[in-house]
């Protein structure tokens, strides 16, 4: 295994033990915005480590893809379960009221996440090929949830 | 009797001066092409200008299903895009190229009434005669959709069109655009993708408080004139994207992805979608511009 791959490796772990540890609230700060943010930085750590494999700029490592994907797909499992009433504000959330008002258009969009992970996953990615289809499923999610129900500030 | 007429001479003086200067004025013929458009290249225009963005029937993913009806809430009120498709009737079909250019460019409808500004042609005047003509024969191939899309809801005075003259007369220029000498042909095609087709401006450049951009907060952002939120500044200022990369910013327009793998949201999710149906060069050429523009700190 390379550096960059050694790297990559690193940063899916800590990313995979930030999602599992904020998916249990118990032992974690209790605020859900907090925690969903937590959330989507380890989508993005996982994103990126994907990214720089598709666009050829790290090795391809079929376990490291792998983590990534199991990432995304962990995360997918418990964020819905992170914008109770009562959260739409407070810890800058950059969530948007679209959320409580078009709850059932949230959750499945959140669904949908959790269902494109899920499927890449069996089985998860054996070539570059057959990841970089993945990597454009499960990513399409982000983009068209962010449009509905993301404001930035 | 006399104060009475002199008063109504002063009144038809104003209402005079008033129509003068509120007067739609067209293109001139020689702006306009005579040659038949490519709709091939034409197909790349419709990406670049996100026609989509707004006209394409919300609430379905076809890109090229023109039926209207998007709404974009502003201080002014709501104006709701129209249908751009070539049917005879509910869209464009009737249309000539001339009409076409001068609605994109002149901010002018077939019957001489004036277009809210909140269609941008303030952006689109500076696109060459060709582009005009490309697109306009690329959506003359498109499906025709039968859909009428609702009127603009506006109060008073904003419901009165001929005054949208005296608005042209300050922020319509009726420039094309102007490649800059000391720059390279590739800043130059993305300040001409940028400042023309792309209309980046229109939400990135922040507004006075009669709706004309600010020419000296060029691409800086600012609050969200739609409600909550801001737009991004776009400069490379460090309150912008200076830290970012010129392939880091072609990147984002590809995928909508930031360098840290955040994920463009709201309105700049279509204008993703749009993007990365451009060539990769025209994505490179608009990262190269953004990199070369005035850096702007954020505005308090």
């Amino acid at each position: 295994m390379n550096a960059s791959c050694t790297i990559c490796v690193a940063v899916a772990a800590s990313a995979i033990i930030a999602a599992t540890t904020v998916a249990v609230p118990a032992i974690a700060a209790d605020d859900p915005a907090v925690l969903r943010q937590d959330m989507m930085k380890s989508v993005g750590a996982a994103t990126g480590m994907s990214a720089a494999m598709v666009k050829g700029e790290a090795p391809f490592d079929a376990r490291v893809a792998h983590l990534a994907l199991r990432v995304m797909n962990a995360s997918a499992n418990g964020f819905g379960a992170l914008f109770p009433e009562g959260s739409e504000t407070g810890a800058e959330t950059e969530a948007k009221a679209e959320i409580w008002s078009d709850r059932a258009g949230f959750d499945a969009a959140v669904a949908k996440f959790r269902d494109d992970t899920a499927a890449v996953l069996a089985p998860p990615p054996a070539d570059l090929d057959a990841f970089k289809a993945a990597f454009g499923q499960v990513t399409q999610n982000c983009g068209s949830c962010h449009e509905k129900y993301r404001v930035k500030k | 009797m006399r104060w009475i007429a002199a008063a109504c001479v002063v009144g038809l003086i104003g209402l005079a001066g008033f129509w003068l200067l509120t007067m739609p004025r067209p293109l001139d013929a020689a702006a306009i092409a005579n040659a038949q458009g490519d709709p091939e290249a034409g197909r790349l225009v419709y990406f670049a200008g996100g026609c989509a963005s707004c006209h394409k029937t919300p609430d379905q993913d076809d890109p090229l299903h023109l039926g209207g009806g998007f709404a974009l809430k502003t201080p002014f009120g709501t104006f709701v895009a129209p249908n751009l498709s070539p049917h005879a009737d509910a869209g464009v079909g009737r249309w000539s190229l001339a009409d076409f250019a001068n609605a994109m460019q002149r901010g002018i409808a077939p019957d001489g009434r004036h277009y809210y500004p909140a269609f941008p042609y303030t952006s689109y005047q500076r696109m060459t005669a060709t582009d005009i003509a490309d697109l306009w024969a690329f959506i003359l191939t498109l499906e025709p959709v039968e859909t009428i899309a609702e009127g603009h809801d506006l109060g008073f005075p904003f419901n009165i069109r001929r005054g949208l003259g005296l608005w042209k007369q300050l922020y319509l220029d009726g420039k094309p655009f102007a490649p800059d000498p000391a720059a390279t042909d590739v800043v130059d095609r993305g300040a001409y993708l940028v400042n023309g087709p792309g209309h980046c401006g229109e939400c990135h450049t922040s507004r006075d408080a009669i709706g004309g951009p600010d020419p000296s907060r060029h691409l800086a952002g600012g609050p969200d004139p739609e409600g909550e939120g801001k737009i991004p500044n776009i400069t490379p200022h460090a309150d912008g994207i200076g830290a970012w990369s010129e392939s880091e910013i072609a990147y984002s327009l590809e995928s909508g992805f930031t360098p840290e793998f955040d994920s463009f949201g709201g309105t700049m999710a279509a204008v993703v979608r749009n993007m990365a149906q451009l060539p990769a060069s025209d994505r490179e050429a608009i990262a190269a511009y953004l990199k070369s523009v005035p850096p702007l700190a954020d505005a308090n």
